[in-house]
């Protein structure tokens, strides 16, 4: 057998779990931009640094993102990875494919790319990895000629994603699908032509267990929540009780806010300090359901770590009905872009505007009211000086 | 890359933007709009002209949502209508193409 060209990552192929090597090197044989690819990333385990320039600017007419420039540095050693840019192709709202549409993906990346992919990047995107400057336009249009899009890349609002939501489970509190799908739609130019301070990211959870980890994800969070009562069963819980699960084990100490009491006969629940966290009903989902008085909560703000820390997003709306139009939600949406766009400095996610401003200062400019439902909990420092004390001793 | 422009060569980076700054003159920059398939107005030399008065002040590219602003303090239009003429004069971005034309460093991409 001939000696292999990539001994280091052969390495990867030992151990139990499938390594991306596998997959590459079934691609190696038919495509030599593939086998270069390994080649360098070989060079790139021995060497202890990347081979991939940074930066590059590419893209297709009229779009002004979607497509991730990754070129080379040493192109004359690995000639067919010289070009090995991402497209990133919007995916349907909650990932839901026909096997149809998969393969004719496939088929369009094969032939003008390295057949490449990546289901799903983390911004949710359909992520085909490696192709060249030439093939662009013809990815493009073999892509749109399918009803496919672009999705969102640079200082741009990013492809909306969502959950799978009512189409598969049972806690979607709205449609989020037709949320995310109503958005895409509607700020196509929002998406495709950057003009925002930085990335922008709008993720949809049907439900408080937010599968689509929105609340750490998106810098505009919507998540489904209710406001009544949760509904309890207790026939169905004095069931599970019978049949050996554990409720004080995996309810009432498991709440956060020690709002669940379990006499052995009957759950009673202190619904005005619930926090919505779905751990009790996630548990026993016959016996307990979420209240009639169903919406979201829209929550401001979360990222990953680059300029500043990570954060989590916190509450703006703290309950909202879903009206279909989504009037309401599109309105703060665009408050917010309004006074992001006036204050945001470059590369500033919204986030961070609001840290830098201030909470109190943000509201007011978004013309939204505060709510104890913003706070975390109580101001711990005594010496505070509101306005209003000032102006009575003036 | 490289390209000539009257009988002198112009050096480019990998995606075409100017290697040095201080070759760009007007021809060069009809050239490079050439490139990018732009058939250069007064409008686009308009901006094109802020571009460089801008990156001379402030030694950075202005963000798209400042290009979006000025454009609309000149043709007295609303924000949002002056970032869809951007892209009506520059289609494929004005971080893209505005910046290579005005012979701006290329912007840093985003991965």
């Amino acid at each position: 057998m001939a000696e292999s060209e990539t001994p280091l990552l052969d390495e990867l192929l030992k151990g139990k779990w499938p390594s991306f090597i596998k997959e590459m090197k079934d691609m190696a044989d038919t495509k030599p931009m593939v086998r270069d690819v390994l080649r360098q990333l070989e060079q790139s385990y021995r060497d202890k640094k990347t081979h991939w320039k940074h930066g590059g600017i590419v893209g297709v007419k009229g779009y002004g993102g979607g497509i991730i420039g990754r070129y080379s540095d040493s192109p004359e050693k690995f000639p067919g990875a010289a070009h090995f840019h991402t497209v990133r192709v919007n995916q349907p709202a909650g990932w839901f494919y026909s096997s149809e549409a998969l393969r004719e993906l496939c088929d369009i990346f094969e032939k003008y790319g390295s057949g490449l992919t990546n289901m799903h990047g983390s911004t949710g995107d359909i992520i085909l990895l490696g192709t060249t400057t030439d093939e662009l336009e013809p990815i493009f249009s073999a892509l749109t000629e399918k009803g496919w899009d672009l999705g969102g890349s640079g200082s741009a609002l990013r492809t909306p994603s969502c959950c799978v939501g009512p189409a598969r489970c049972e806690w979607a509190m709205f449609d989020c699908l037709d949320v995310c799908h109503e958005l895409t739609h509607f700020y196509q130019d929002e998406i495709h032509r950057p003009a925002f301070p930085y990335k922008f990211k709008i993720k949809v959870s049907g439900c408080p267990n937010d599968c689509v980890s929105a609340i750490a994800r998106s810098d505009f969070s919507i998540i489904g929540t209710w406001k009544d009562d949760i509904i309890i069963d207790q026939e169905e819980m004095r069931k599970y009780h019978a049949e050996g699960k554990d409720i004080l084990r995996s309810a009432v100490m498991l709440c956060p806010t020690r709002a669940i009491e379990w006499d052995g006969e009957n759950i009673e629940i202190d619904n005005e300090n619930c926090v919505r966290c779905m751990q009790c009903i996630n548990a026993f989902p016959k016996g307990l359901a979420p209240g009639n008085v169903r919406g979201a909560t829209i929550l401001l703000g979360s990222k990953a770590p680059i300029v500043q820390g990570a954060l989590f997003s916190s509450v703006l709306i703290p309950f909202m009905e879903i009206e279909e139009g989504y009037a309401e939600i599109k309105d703060v949406l665009e408050r917010v872009w309004d006074v992001w766009d006036d204050h945001g400095e470059n590369k500033e996610r919204i986030g961070e505007l609001v840290e830098r401003m201030g909470k109190g200062e943000f509201l007011e400019q978004v013309g939204i009211e505060p709510d104890v439902q913003m706070v975390c909990h109580p101001r711990e420092n005594p010496y505070v000086f509101y306005d209003e004390y000032l102006e009575e001793e003036d | 890359m490289s390209m000539e422009v009257n009988g002198v060569t112009i050096e480019l980076d990998d995606d075409g933007y100017l290697i040095d700054r201080n070759q760009w003159t007007e021809e060069i920059a009809s050239a490079l709009a050439e490139t990018e398939d732009v058939v250069m107005t007064d409008k686009h030399w308009e901006l094109i002209k802020f571009l460089r008065s801008y990156y001379e002040e402030y030694q950075i590219a202005p963000m798209i949502k400042i290009l979006a602003k000025e454009i609309a303090k000149l043709y007295d239009i609303d924000k949002r209508a002056g970032s869809k003429m951007l892209y009506e004069l520059f289609p494929s971005g004005p971080a893209k193409q505005a910046c290579k034309v005005a012979g701006l460093p290329k912007p840093t991409g985003c991965v």
